[in-house]
This record gives C-alpha cells, structure tokens and sequence, in this order.
C-alpha cells in the first residue's frame, strides 16, 4: 500500500499497490518490475513518458557535458535518478497549471512543456534562454507553460507558491499550483509556515518533497528528527502520502489524484516521492560522501533502464522502437546544444534593463568604474 | 483640503485604493480584528471583508513571501510588517525574492507590492524594538524604498507605490503617526525616486528622511528665527537616492548636515556624504556632518535611551558648530 498520513484522505487515496521503500530495512529503491503492463495508461502515454525520461536522461547527460566544456557555468544541478518522479509529477499538470520547484528543475522545465533548446541556451546563458540568460539553471522561468521560477534558494519557492495559490482562491479560478523541493527542505522555516497558511486558507497548492535521501551531502536521518517526511502534513491536518519517485505512473497517479482534489476542493496535500540521486549534488560534486551500497542502489534504481525493460517486457515496446525512442531524443538534445550554442550571447548594453518593471526617477545606471558625478 | 493625522492619511489612501481596485488587499498580523497594532487598519475588514483584509499567523517569512506569490500572479497586496524590526524574519522573501522576481527571470514576472512598515525608537520598547534598519533594503537592487515624513507624503508616496510594478518598502515611524498636517483632496502621487526641498535657503543644507526630516524642518525654522538662512531636503525615497538635488543644494549652500535615526556607521548618511563628495567636493567649505543614532543596542531606560537618539537639539547643535567652521557671522 501507499503509505498515507491524513486527516481526510482524498477520493481513492491509499488505494494502489507500490510503495516508496523506507529508509529502514533495505526496502528503498527496490521498485515492482512486472512482466505486465503497467495499468490504466494506454501504450501511447507509456510510450511517451519513456520517450521523456529517455529526454530528460539524454539531456542532463548533455548539460553535464557542457559544464565540463565551460559552456554552462554556475551551479548546475542534475535530475539523473529522477526523471520517473518528474515525468510523472509533470503528467498529473494541466498547462494552465502552476508549478514552483527548486534549483533541480531542468527535467521539470522540460517536461513542462518547454523546448529543451530554451532550457539547454539558458544553460548557456543566450539571450533564447528560458529566462534571457539572466537566470541561469537554477533559474528557468516561462509564463506560456506556468513554471513560474526555480529557486536557488532552499525553501525560497514555498511561500512564493503558496502566495500563487492564494491568487488562484482570491479570483475563483480553478488552477492548482505545484511546489517541489527536496528534502532537506522540509526542515527550514519556510516549509512550516507556508503549510500551515495554505491549509489554514485552504489554498489549492500541492507540495511535493523530493526525497532522494540526500540533501547536498546530509542524510535525511541525519537532519530529520521524522525522516517518513509525508508525515509531517499531520502537523497541518493535511494529507501527505508517500510515492515510490522510481515508478512514472505510480508517480502521476498519485500527484493527479492530488492535483485534481486540490482543484476540486482546494484543500492542499503533500506528496512524498522517493527518488534517487545518481550523481552528486551538482556536477562538479564527486560524492566520496556515499557509501558504495547506496550508490549502487542507486544505479541498479535506474528508473530510465526500469522503465524500458518493464516496457518491453510488457509488449509496450520492441527493441527496435526503444532505439528508435532513444535515437530521436538524441537527435533532440543535439538539436537544443545546437540551437544554444548558436544563439547570442546577452548584450552589456542591456544591463539595466530588467531592475525594475516601473521604470524609476533616478535609477543608477552606473558601471563599476564610471564617477557617480 | 484637510489637517489630518500622519496615520489617517495612509488609512484613507488605502481604503480608496482598495474601493478603486480589487486587486489591492491587505495582509499582514493582527490588522484585521485587532485593527491593526497602530490601527492605520482600523474599519477596513468590516468594510472590504476577510478576502481584502487577511489577518496572517505569525510567520512573516509565510506571509511576506505568499504576498510575492500573489503579487506574480498579478494581485497587488499591501503587506504590513508590524514593525520593520519584524521584516528580518522575512528578509529571505524580500530580498532573495522579492527583489528579484523581474531582473532573475528576465523581466517575465514582477512583484507589484507595498511591504509598509514602520521604524522608530522613543518608545521604550527596547533593543529588538526599535531599530531602523532601511538601509537594508535600501541597499538592494530590484528593491525601491521610500520614506514619507508628512501626512501629505504619506498619502502621494502611498498612491506612487501602489501604482508602481516593483515591489516597494514604504517606511513609516511610531512617532510620525499622530502627526498633523495639510492634505489636499485631489493630491496626485509622488514621483518615487525625487528628495523634496522642504524649505530653502543658502546658508547651509540639512538632509533628512522620515522622522528626521520632520525634526529637521524644526530645527531650519528655529535657525530663521535668527537670520540663519537653511535648506532642508526631505530625501523621501531612499532608493532610488536623488543625489542630483542634494548636491545641487550643497553646491549652493557649500555645507551640509545629514539627520538620521539610523546608526552612523555604514548608515543612510554615509552614502550621503559620499554623494556629496563626489558632486560638490569643490563647493564644501566645512566637512559633511551626520547627526546619527549612537551606535548600541538601544537601551531601555528613558535617559539612556534619550541619550542616544538623535534630536532638534543635537540637530541643532550640530548645525551651528558647521557653521563656525564655515565662518558664517551669524
């Protein structure tokens, strides 16, 4: 069973058959392998949410590339492990939907509905980037798909999203906003004060907690007094569940049914989806910090390789159609590095024109050796 | 045209801005039911209801940032800090936020929002109590800051910072509340980003914002009384700053005081004095004075704490030891 912690469990909570493994006893990343096909979802949405996952992998792997090529700079911070978690989080959204993550967004971005070539020039800091350039990974932005903002700051992007879902009750409409962070997260101030508001208003947001047992190189015992993070939704009398984040469908089956309850009653949820991180915290970590089981559950958790063989073993894919998959995302990410590595780079000239929206009497427009007088 | 108190006229202001656009709400701690700590609220939720006039738990950094949220989706919220001692609990969401909803994203979103807040010692209330910590914000990019001394101001600079897109920490003052004055009925808003010439004269300038600004306007008139000739500017938006009229004065006037309710070091009046002296450096006959706040953690007793904020008489007495300096004859 999926694990639940609730004060009114939502209409077919609790009802299905994976579950996120515990951090106890050996049980986490192990996910349910059938041979059948998973349910519901017609072999084009399964098809798909491979073709994603297959995208998102690439993709990473590409802006990883990148970074080491001096391309992209920063902090570059990469959902490899996660794309079943994403790709499923991100099927449970409607377009007109919000969403608010945190610095780990590319993959979010992306299967928002964003063209990878805007994320991939944003890596690259070009004028076509999802934010102009001026925002950088951590940093993408696009009104038209409802990513409103990744935050660099840890736990920045809660209040902000619960402040988005209280716009939506404020003018009646029937959007649903979407908060990830990881769980580190769930221990800063700002995780506490905006749950308790959004259930105290009763805003339509879903919080969803990332839990990939790591935060930078902090382990979720060692920084969480209740590592079972779903539990903490108890605290607001809201419903938390927890998720295997391995599983795509199981992943948008609970965050749709989530989102859709939201929508329907605007009664907020937390969502734990246990995921793993297959690198380090950002590119340039090497993680000496894990010991050498956890990264090969890492590994051997694959959600991408999962999924593949699941399917094929279900008769979902052939061989020859997973190939073809795989050759076509390729061809997009080279699309997207072309398309950023071509695009321009930001003129000096504009680099005052995004301080303030009103432009203002006396705004200092001043280069760092320019006189003041 | 009316005499109204400093607290009114924000009432007023914001009971029209909220009957004239049902974006605007207010949101913050105890101004609903309680009406307000310094009841510039008081009669609002009664009138708009609980939608318009949201009473928050005691999370700023919760509700400050679900004001920004709101804001992106294009409400314009009017925060009130219950005093700006309180907004560093909610430093992350205006400053790391906020701030940089516009310039971060690639000027895709914005954060049209009033955060008022009022600074201010005096009153006893101890060291976390009574701080004026604008610079803070004054500091930051992305941020725009003003500061009304004068019921007018208040209403104009209020009506500016509603209409503007940017988010805007419009700083008020315990002691400035119960103040009087003249506010026209049909005052247009201020342009944020102009120092206002509060009196003028050529002997010597005084620069304040805020309460000081009011202490200042005090301090030029005593000094007419003796022939002594000041200008006063009213900084009235701390950022941008209107470096352009304070040293248009100095180079008039060739010396300056600054007043400020903030510690020295590092303060509002630091920055200044470096405009000053980059403007008029070749007009200044004495150096530039700053009257500030003494730099300890404001104590509570009365004589301690009088002792170390600034007043008209050590506004005044700084005033005239710049002036022997200059040599003026008075």
């Amino acid at each position: 069973m999926a694990e639940t912690a609730t004060r009114s469990k939502p209409a077919g909570s609790g009802s299905k058959g994976r579950r996120g493994g515990t951090r106890s006893g050996g049980s986490r990343g192990q996910q349910s392998q059938g041979k059948t096909a998973p349910r519901a979802e017609s072999p084009e949405t399964l098809r798909d949410y491979f073709r994603q996952m297959s995208l998102i992998r690439r993709f990473e792997e590409r802006a990883a590339q990148g970074y080491t090529q001096a391309k992209v700079g920063g902090y570059c911070h990469l959902n490899l492990g996660e794309e079943a978690t994403v790709v499923g989080l991100m099927s449970a959204l409607r377009r007109s939907d919000y969403l608010f993550t945190n610095y780990r967004e590319h993959g979010y971005a992306i299967a928002k509905g964003i063209e990878p070539g805007k994320v991939m020039a944003e890596l690259y800091g070009r004028t076509t980037g999802t934010s102009k350039g001026l925002g950088g990974s951590m940093h993408m932005f696009d009104t038209e798909v409802g990513l409103l903002g990744g935050y660099g700051i840890v736990g920045g992007q809660i209040p902000l999203a619960t402040g988005a879902a209280l716009a939506i009750d404020y003018r009646g409409g029937d959007e649903v906003v979407m908060c990830q962070m990881g769980d580190g997260t769930t221990n800063i101030g700002a995780f506490h004060e905006s749950m308790n508001i959004a259930a105290l208003w009763n805003l339509p947001v879903v919080f969803v907690v990332i839990n990939n047992y790591l935060g930078m190189g902090t382990t979720v015992e060692m920084s969480s007094a209740e590592s079972e993070l779903y539990k903490r939704a108890v605290a607001y009398r809201m419903h938390g569940e927890r998720v295997d984040g391995n599983d795509v469908v199981a992943v948008q089956e609970a965050a749709g049914r989530l989102v859709e309850h939201a929508r329907k009653t605007g009664e907020p949820a937390m969502l734990e989806a246990v995921s793993h991180r297959m690198k380090g915290h950002s590119v340039v970590d090497p993680a000496k910090y894990r010991n050498s089981e956890d990264a090969e559950a890492a590994r051997e958790a694959d959600p991408v390789a999962a999924f593949r063989e699941q399917l094929i073993s279900a008769d979902v894919l052939d061989e020859d159609g997973a190939a073809e998959i795989e050759r076509a995302v390729q061809a997009d990410v080279d699309a997207a590095v072309a398309f950023a590595d071509d695009s321009p780079h930001p003129d000096p000239a504009t680099l005052f024109d995004y301080t303030y929206a009103t432009p203002v009497a006396n705004d200092s427009r001043r280069l760092p050796a320019d006189p003041v007088f | 045209m009316a005499v109204i108190t400093y607290r009114q006229a924000l009432h007023d202001t914001l009971r029209e801005e909220m009957l004239s656009d049902e974006n605007v709400f207010l949101i913050g701690e105890e101004i609903g039911v309680f009406e307000g700590s310094y009841k510039i609220t008081a009669g609002l939720l009664e009138e708009f209801g609980e939608k318009r006039v949201r009473d928050t738990p005691i999370a700023e950094e919760g509700f400050v940032g679900a004001a920004v949220g709101a804001a992106m989706l294009g409400l314009r919220p009017v925060v009130e800090l219950m005093t700006i001692n309180f907004s560093l609990l909610a430093l992350d969401q205006i400053v790391n936020h906020a701030a940089k909803i516009y310039g971060m994203f690639g000027g895709q979103s914005n954060a049209p929002m009033v955060l008022r807040t009022p600074g201010g010692g005096g009153q006893q209330l101890g060291a976390t109590h009574s701080q004026n910590i604008e610079l803070y914000y004054a500091f930051v990019p992305g941020l725009k800051v003003v500061a009304p001394s004068t019921p007018a101001d208040a209403r104009a600079l209020l009506k500016a910072s509603l209409a503007d897109n940017d988010p805007v920490l419009f700083l008020e003052n315990l002691a400035l509340y119960n103040t009087k004055g003249e506010v026209p009925d049909d005052m247009p808003p201020a342009e944020i980003g102009k120092a206002g010439v509060t009196r003028t004269g050529s002997d010597i300038t005084i620069i304040g914002y805020s309460r000081m600004a009011t202490v200042a306007t005090q301090v030029a008139d005593q000094l007419g009384e003796e022939g002594i000739s000041a200008e006063v500017i009213d900084l009235r938006s701390l950022r941008p700053l209107d470096r352009e009229t304070l040293v248009e004065s100095v180079r008039k006037t060739g010396c300056a005081v600054i007043a400020e309710d903030d510690w020295l070091t590092y303060g509002i009046g630091a920055e200044i004095a470096a405009s000053i002296s980059d403007g008029a450096f070749d007009y200044l006959d004495a150096p530039v004075r700053r009257v500030a706040a003494a730099e300890v953690p404001l104590p509570y007793a009365k004589p301690l704490e009088r002792a170390a904020l600034p007043s008209a008489e050590s506004l005044n007495a700084a005033v005239r030891q710049t002036l022997d300096a200059v040599g003026h004859r008075r």
